[in-house]
C-alpha cells in the first residue's frame, strides 16, 4: 500500500513524443483508472510506472522515495498483463509461487500466500494445472492471483478484461471491485472501456495524445466535463455535441432554423460566437403539446423495454440520441419536439473548453 | 496389422487406384531405395565374410560356401556340387586345387578321391551372419575405449553447446543494446567460414594450450555453434515479451528469468540443437583427427580410419564398425524424431 507521485513525466521514442509533461498524484488505497482511447499513451504511462519502460524526463516516487532510476523488480509493485502473461510451463500454483520463491520467502509462507489467494479466487481446484488446461476467465484469475499473492505497493493492471467475452468481462469487473474494497490496495488500472472505468474507479484520468484530459472522479466527469473529448468520452451513449452560435444573453441557437436555448444562466459570449451545446440523451425531454422545442425527425428507436432510445435528425445539426424512460410508441418518422432541460446544458468554446460559471 | 495394411495402401479415394497415388507411391518407393537401400546394404554387408564382400558378382544377402570337417583333414574344407565324368552330381569336399582341376573327397568317405575340372563344380552356399565381424574388433580393437571417448566428447560438448549458445541467444534477444544487430551479424558471418580454413590456426592455438590429445581440444573450439546461436535466438524471439516482463515484475534475477523462464520455454529450439549437436559431435572426423594423435583418445570415426590401411583395408571389420558407430545415432534419431518435426517447424530451420 502506497501513494504514487509522477512528476513531469515525459516519453519520447526517437523523435516522437508520446507522454507529454504528466502530473498525477495517487492516493493510498485509491483506484485510478487511465482511460482513453487507443494510443492515447495510457499503456505507456503505466509501463512507466512498473519500470518496464524508462521514462525521457520526469519522475516517478513511491511513498515519497524516487524510484525513477529503479528497475521493475525493485519497485515493489505488481502488474496484470492484458495476455495474462501466465509462464505456459508451470501449473498454476507455481505461477503464483514464482515471485515470492524469488522474493526468497520460506516454502509453508508461500504455501499459505498462495492457498489464501487461490481460495479468495475461486482457484482452489486448479492450483495443479497448467495454463492452456484453464478458461480464460480462470486465467485472468491467476493472473490476478499472482499479484495478490506478493503484497505489492501498488497494484497495476493494464486492459486485464479486454480478452474476455462480455458476460465474463462483467463478472470479473464485479469481483475486481470487491477485491478492491477488501484488500484495500492502491491499483492503478487502464482500459480504453469508459464503462469500466466509471464502475470501477475512485478517479478517471482521461488521457488523449499523451495528455491529462481530465481527473475527477467518475460522477465529476460526467457531470463537469472540462472538455469537449471527456464530454464525448464518457458516458454512453454518449453527450449529444451541437455546433450553435451565441444569441444574447443567456442563450444559443441551434441549427437551420436559429431554434433558441436557454441557457438558464448568463453568459459572456458575443452574439454569433461560435459554441458547441452538449446534452446527454437523458436530460432531453419530449415537448408536450404546445410547448416549443427544437424539431426533430425520428430515424430509429431502440426499444430496450426499460428505456428507450429515439435516434434522430434536425436540419444543420448532427445525429440526436434521446434517451426516455419506460417504452414509447414513438415510430420511425415521427416529428417530435425536444426539451432541453437547462441544468443539464453543456457549453463548450470553439476550442472545445468548457464555459461554466465556475471556470470564467 | 490390420492398420499397417491399411495405412501402407491409402489412397487418395477409398477402393479406388488414381493416377496420382500411383505417382505417389512409386516416388516415395523410390525415395526409400535412394535413402534405406545403401543402409540396408551396409547392413547386410557387415555380415558378410572377407571373402563374401570381395565376391562377384556381389550378393545382396550375407552367404557364405559351406564348409565341413572330413576325417583325416585337420581343416574344414569347402564343399562343393561337383558333376562327375558319369553325368551325376555329387556333393564334395575340396581337398586342393592344382590349375584347373581340384582334389575332392567324399565327406563321407574320405578314402574315395575325385579329380574334377574346375570348371565342373559349383560352391555349395548358405545363408550365414559372419557374426565375428562385431565380435573380433571388439576384442581385439579398443571398440569400448573410442565408444567411451566418443560418448564424452558428445554428451559434454553439447551440454556446453546448449549453455553457452542459449546464453548467447537469450542476450541477443531479450536485451536492448547498441550494436545488437552488428553483434548478431557478426555471429551468423562466421557461419561463411568453413573448419578447414581455420584448421591450422585453432590448431595453433590449442598447442599453446597444451591440449592437444586431450578430448577437451575436440569439445571447446566447436562448443560456440553460430548456427546454434543463430537458431536459439530467432526462437527466442518469437516468446512474448511479457512473459519476460511479468518475471521482472515478479522480482526474477536476469539469471532467474533465462533459466527458470526462457529456457524452459525455449525447449523445442534446444531439443533441434541438441540433436545436431550430437550428431556434428558424433560424426565429427577432420578436426579430431587432427588433434588426436594417441590411440586411447581416438573417438570411434577416427578409430574406424585405422581399418583403412595404405596397402589393404579391412572392410568386414570396417562396415561392421560403422554399422556399430551408427547404432546411436540412429537411436538418437528413432526416440528424438518427434522433437526433430516440430522443432524444426517451430524454429523455421531447415
Amino acid at each position: 500500500m502506497a501513494e504514487l507521485t509522477l512528476s513531469g513525466i515525459t516519453k519520447s521514442f526517437g523523435a516522437t513524443t508520446v507522454i507529454h509533461a504528466v502530473d498525477l498524484q495517487v492516493a493510498d488505497g485509491e483506484f485510478v483508472v487511465f482511460v482513453g482511447p487507443s494510443g492515447c499513451g495510457k499503456s505507456t504511462l503505466l509501463r512507466i510506472i512498473a519500470g518496464l519502460e524508462e521514462v525521457t524526463t520526469g519522475s516517478i516516487a513511491i511513498d515519497g522515495v524516487d524510484v525513477t532510476g529503479r528497475p521493475a523488480s525493485e519497485r515493489g509493485l505488481a502488474m496484470v498483463f492484458q495476455s495474462y502473461a501466465l509462464y505456459p510451463h508451470m501449473s498454476v500454483y507455481k505461477n503464483m509461487a514464482f515471485a515470492l520463491e524469488n522474493m526468497g520467502l520460506k516454502a509453508p509462507e508461500i504455501d499459505a500466500r498462495v492457498r489464501r489467494a487461490a481460495t479468495m479466487l475461486r482457484l482452489s481446484d486448479y492450483l495443479d494445472r497448467k495454463p492452456k488446461a484453464l478458461s480464460g476467465g480462470q486465467r485472468q484469475r491467476v493472473a490476478i492471483g499472482r499479484a495478490i499473492v506478493r503484497d505489492p505497493k501498488i497494484f497495476l493492471f493494464d486492459e486485464p478484461l479486454s480478452n474476455l467475452d462480455a458476460e465474463l468481462r462483467v463478472a470479473t469487473r464485479k469481483e475486481l471491485a470487491g477485491l478492491h474494497a477488501e484488500l484495500g490496495g492502491t491499483m492503478i488500472y487502464v482500459t480504453h472501456d469508459q464503462v469500466e472505468a466509471m464502475t470501477l474507479a475512485d478517479r478517471i484520468v482521461v488521457l488523449q495524445g499523451g495528455r491529462i484530459e481530465q481527473i475527477g472522479t467518475p460522477l465529476e466527469l460526467y457531470n463537469r466535463p472540462d472538455n469537449l473529448f471527456v464530454a464525448g468520452f464518457i458516458g454512453s451513449p454518449r453527450m449529444n455535441l451541437l455546433p450553435a452560435r451565441a444569441a444574447g444573453q443567456g442563450a444559443v441557437a441551434l441549427g437551420e432554423a436559429g431554434q433558441e436555448v436557454d441557457l438558464g444562466r448568463e453568459t459572456a459570449l458575443t452574439a454569433g460566437t461560435s459554441v458547441t451545446l452538449g446534452i446527454r440523451p437523458e436530460h432531453i425531454a419530449l415537448a408536450g403539446e404546445g410547448e416549443a422545442g427544437l424539431a426533430m425527425t425520428v430515424d430509429l428507436v431502440e426499444r430496450l423495454g426499460g428505456e428507450s432510445y429515439l435516434y434522430g435528425s434536425a436540419p444543420g445539426l448532427p445525429q440526436i440520441t434521446v434517451r426516455l424512460d419506460g417504452q414509447t410508441s414513438h415510430g420511425r418518422g415521427d416529428r417530435v419536439a425536444l426539451r432541453f432541460a437547462p441544468a443539464h446544458l453543456h457549453l463548450f468554446d470553439a476550442a472545445g473548453k468548457a464555459l461554466r460559471p465556475d471556470r470564467a | 496389422m490390420n492398420r499397417v495394411a491399411r495405412l501402407l495402401l491409402v489412397r487418395r479415394k477409398s477402393g479406388r487406384w488414381h493416377w496420382t497415388d500411383i505417382a505417389a507411391y512409386s516416388y516415395l518407393a523410390l525415395g526409400v531405395v535412394l535413402m534405406f537401400g545403401p543402409v540396408l546394404w551396409l547392413v547386410l554387408s557387415s555380415f558378410k565374410t572377407q571373402a563374401g564382400l570381395l565376391e562377384f558378382p556381389p550378393s545382396l544377402l550375407p552367404m557364405s560356401q559351406r564348409e565341413v570337417m572330413v576325417q583325416g583333414f585337420p581343416q574344414p574344407l569347402p564343399l562343393f556340387s561337383a558333376t562327375l565324368d558319369d553325368g551325376s552330381t555329387r556333393v564334395l569336399a575340396q581337398v586342393r586345387r592344382i590349375g584347373i582341376v581340384a582334389q575332392m573327397v567324399d565327406p563321407e568317405n574320405p578314402a574315395q578321391q575325385f579329380r574334377i575340372p574346375i570348371d565342373k563344380r559349383t560352391p555349395v552356399r548358405e545363408f550365414k551372419l559372419a557374426t565375428e565381424n562385431y565380435t573380433e574388433p571388439l576384442e581385439r580393437f579398443a571398440f569400448t575405449r573410442f565408444l567411451g571417448n566418443s560418448v564424452f566428447v558428445t554428451v559434454v560438448a553439447t551440454l556446453i553447446t546448449l549453455l553457452i549458445n542459449s546464453m548467447a541467444a537469450y542476450a541477443l534477444s531479450i536485451y536492448e543494446f547498441k550494436g545488437k544487430n552488428a553483434a548478431m551479424l557478426m555471429v551468423v558471418g562466421t557461419l561463411m567460414i568453413p573448419i578447414t580454413i581455420i584448421l591450422v590456426p585453432v590448431y595453433l592455438v590449442i598447442t599453446k594450450l597444451g591440449l592437444v590429445n586431450s578430448l577437451w581440444a575436440v569439445i571447446l573450439p566447436g562448443a560456440a555453434t553460430p548456427t546454434g546461436v543463430f537458431l536459439l535466438r530467432q526462437y527466442m524471439l518469437t516468446l512474448p515479451r511479457d512473459l519476460i516482463e511479468a518475471a521482472r515484475m515478479d522480482k526474477a534475477s536476469e539469471w532467474q528469468i533465462y533459466w527458470r523462464i526462457v529456457m524452459p520455454l525455449a525447449m523445442p529450439a534446444l531439443a533441434v540443437l541438441a540433436i545436431f549437436s550430437i550428431m556434428w559431435r558424433w560424426n565429427e572426423f577432420l578436426w579430431p583427427l587432427a588433434v588426436l594423435t594417441k590411440t586411447e583418445v581416438h573417438t570411434l570415426q577416427i578409430g574406424l580410419n585405422a581399418f583403412q590401411g595404405e596397402l589393404q583395408t579391412q572392410w568386414h571389420y570396417l562396415l561392421a564398425m560403422t554399422v556399430a558407430t551408427l547404432a546411436p545415432v540412429a537411436l538418437v534419431f528413432v526416440f528424438l524424431q518427434r522433437f526433430i518435426t516440430t522443432g524444426i517447424a517451430n524454429t523455421g530451420m531447415k
